[in-house]
C-alpha cells in the first residue's frame, strides 16, 4: 500500500486562529491537489507558538460544534488531517494538542506530556501536562504522534512502538538556535539524528512537520522529514520557509524491513518491565 | 584551550536578513532608519537591512559632532555609496553644546552619553520623518558588558545583530562586503578624539569575547574560566561588568502592587496578534 504523506510548515499568526485556519484550508486544497491522503501540520498550528497569556483565549475543541473544527472536520473526509492547537478540559485545563481527524471525525487527540521549561522554554507555566501515550488506528495502520520535547525523551517514541504505531507522526514549533560553523543550526541537526535514530531503532516510518517563521526575534526552521522503516530520507522540506512536501510512503516496506531486521520481534519488553519495576522501586 | 567563535555566515545572512523582513512588516512598516557611526556594528546592522528591504526603503544617518573623526564621517559615506541608500547629515553640535556649556566641568562620559542620546533623538525623529523603524547596531559584547549608553545608542525598535559578538560581527561584515578599511579600524565609539572601545574597557575583544562565550554560552563558572586559562582578575573584571549591567538589559521593573502588573504576569510578545 502506497501512501502520499504531506507535512505543512506554515508561518502562523500569533493568537489569530480565524487566519491560521484560513491558512490550514488554503494547504488543505494544496494538499488535495498533490494527491495527499494525510497532511500533518506543526505543534500549535493553529495558534502560533510563545502564547503565554494568550492560552485561554485560542483554546478549542476538536468536535463538530467548535467553529475551528467543524471545517477541519469537514475537510478531513478528503484526506486525513493532524493539526496543532491547544485542547481546553472540561475543567478548564490547557493542553499542547494534535488532533488526528478523518472522515468527519476526531480519531484520536494527543495532549504534549514533555512540556519545557528551561532555557528558553516556559511551556509549563501556561500548560497542562498531558498524561498519556497511545498510538490509534487509522485506515493507513496504526499512527502514534507526538509533540515536539515529547520525542527529545526517547520513552515516548518507544511506548508508541510498542503500543503498535508504525507510522510516527511528530510535530514541532522548534526555535533555532546554535549557530556555529557548522552547515545546519544545531537545534536542526539535533532533532533530524533523533528522528532518523527513532526510524532506523523501530523500523518504523517517521515523518516531523515543523514550522517556520519568527515570534519576536525566535526562528522556526522547518525542514520537514519522513524517514522510512530502514531510516533513510524519504522527503525534507526546505529551511526557513513555507513549503508543503509530500512524501510517498511504500507501508510494505515494513514488512521487507522486519524481515530482514527483527528488532520488534526480538523486543524484550518483559524484561524492560522487570528492570524497570526493580529501578523505580528502589 | 582553543575557542572557535566563527560562523556559518550565508545561515547568520538567511536567519538575520528574513527577521528583519518579519519584524518590520508585521509592526506594518516597510523601511527602516540607521544610524551610521562609520564603524563596523552600524555598517553590517544596514548590510543586512538594505539585503531584507532594499537600498530604497532604507535611510542612513550620519550624526556627526563637531570633534567626531573625519574617518567616521568618511566611512560612513562610503557605505551609503556602497549601499546605494538615501542618507540624511544631521550635525549633533548645536542640540548638545548648548548643555555642555551649563557645565565646563563636565566629564567625557556625560558628554558621551549626551551625544549618544542626541543621537537617539534624531534616529527617533527621522524614524517618523521616513516611516521607518530604527535598527539597532549594538552587538553581543557590547550589550553582555553594558558598554552602550542607555536610552542612547542601545535604543532601536529591532536589533539584527545583539546576538553576535563583536568577532562574529567582523566575520558576518566580511562575508556581506563592507568596506576593508572599515573592517580594519580599531572600533571607537568616537566620542572624543582617541578613544577606542579596547582602550577604554581595558581588554581586547578577542579576550572578551571568548572569556564571554564560555560564561555566557557555555555555561562555565568563573573558576572553570580560570581553569581553562584565563586570567583571574580579568574574569572577576569582567563577570562583575556583566552583573552590574543588567539593568540596561532589561525594562525599568515595576513596582507590583494588583493582581496583574505589566512585566510579571501581563505576558505577550511584542508579535502578539501578527
Amino acid at each position: 500500500m502506497q501512501i502520499n504523506l504531506a507535512l505543512a510548515q506554515i508561518a502562523t499568526k500569533l493568537g489569530d486562529v480565524q487566519s491560521n485556519l484560513e491558512k490550514h484550508l488554503d494547504l488543505i486544497e494544496q494538499a488535495k491537489a498533490r494527491k495527499a491522503d494525510l497532511l500533518v501540520f506543526p505543534e500549535l498550528s493553529l495558534t502560533g507558538y510563545v502564547l503565554q497569556d494568550l492560552v485561554a483565549t485560542v483554546a478549542h475543541k476538536p468536535t463538530e460544534d467548535d467553529p475551528v473544527f467543524k471545517h477541519l472536520l469537514k475537510a478531513s473526509h478528503d484526506l486525513d488531517l493532524v493539526v496543532g492547537f491547544v485542547d481546553e478540559d472540561s475543567r478548564h485545563r490547557f493542553y499542547i494538542a494534535s488532533a488526528y481527524l478523518s472522515g468527519g471525525r476526531t480519531l484520536h487527540v494527543h495532549h504534549k506530556v514533555y512540556l519545557p521549561t528551561y532555557g528558553l522554554f516556559d511551556e509549563g507555566r501556561f500548560f497542562a501536562w498531558g498524561d498519556s501515550v497511545r498510538s490509534f488506528d487509522t485506515r493507513f495502520g496504526r499512527v502514534g504522534m507526538l509533540i515536539c520535547e515529547d520525542f527529545w525523551h526517547a520513552s515516548p517514541p518507544y511506548l508508541l512502538w510498542l503500543d503498535g504505531a508504525d507510522i510516527m507522526l511528530f510535530s514541532s514549533a522548534s526555535p533555532g538556535r546554535g549557530l556555529n560553523d557548522k552547515e545546519k543550526l544545531e537545534s536542526a541537526r539535533w532533532v533530524e539524528r533523533v528522528t532518523k535514530a527513532y526510524a532506523s531503532m523501530f523500523t518504523s516510518f517517521v515523518a516531523h512537520s515543523n514550522r517556520v517563521g519568527y515570534e519576536d526575534g525566535l526562528l522556526f526552521w522547518g525542514g520537514a522529514v519522513a524517514y522510512d522503516p530502514n531510516g533513510e530520507l524519504i522527503a525534507q522540506g526546505p529551511y526557513f520557509e513555507e513549503a508543503l512536501t509530500v512524501a510517498s510512503l511504500d507501508l510494505n516496506q515494513l514488512r521487507r524491513t522486519r524481515a530482514r531486521l527483527p528488532l520488534l520481534r526480538d523486543e524484550r519488553t518483559n524484561l524492560v518491565q522487570k528492570e524497570l519495576d526493580r529501578i523505580l522501586s528502589k | 584551550m582553543k575557542i572557535d567563535l566563527s560562523i556559518n555566515t550565508n545561515l547568520a545572512r538567511t536567519i538575520l536578513t528574513a527577521f528583519i523582513k518579519s519584524e518590520i512588516t508585521r509592526a506594518d512598516y516597510s523601511r527602516a532608519v540607521i544610524n551610521l557611526s562609520g564603524g563596523l556594528d552600524s555598517a553590517l546592522s544596514l548590510a543586512l537591512t538594505v539585503e531584507a528591504l532594499g537600498a530604497e526603503n532604507v535611510l542612513a544617518l550620519r550624526l556627526p559632532y563637531r570633534t567626531s573623526s573625519p574617518d567616521s564621517l568618511e566611512h560612513a559615506q562610503l557605505l551609503v555609496d556602497q549601499f546605494k541608500v538615501r542618507s540624511e547629515t544631521i550635525d549633533i553640535t548645536p542640540m548638545v553644546d548648548p548643555l555642555f556649556e551649563r557645565d565646563p566641568q563636565m566629564s567625557k562620559t556625560r558628554k558621551g552619553n549626551l551625544m549618544a542620546r542626541a543621537r537617539m533623538i534624531v534616529l527617533y525623529d527621522q524614524s517618523e520623518v521616513f516611516k521607518g523603524l530604527a535598527v539597532g547596531t549594538s552587538n553581543k559584547t557590547e550589550i553582555l558588558l553594558g558598554y552602550s549608553t542607555q536610552w542612547g545608542d542601545s535604543a532601536s525598535a529591532i536589533n539584527p545583530i545583539g546576538d553576535l559578538y563583536k568577532t562574529q560581527v567582523r566575520q558576518l561584515s566580511q562575508a556581506l562586503g563592507v568596506p576593508q578599511p572599515i573592517i580594519d579600524k580599531a572600533p571607537s565609539a568616537d566620542l572624543w578624539e582617541g578613544q577606542t572601545d579596547e582602550g577604554e574597557l581595558g581588554f581586547t575583544y578577542a579576550e572578551v569575547d571568548q572569556l564571554l562565550y564560555l560564561l555566557v554560552d557555555e555555561r562555565y563558572s568563573p573558576q572553570e574560566c580560570v581553569e581553562a586559562g584565563f586570567d583571574a582578575k580579568f574574569v572577576d573584571v569582567v563577570v562583575k561588568r556583566v552583573r552590574r549591567s543588567q539593568f540596561k538589559r532589561m525594562q525599568p521593573p515595576i513596582a507590583k502592587l494588583s493582581n496583574r502588573t505589566v512585566g510579571y504576569d501581563f505576558l505577550y510578545l511584542r508579535d502578539w496578534g501578527t
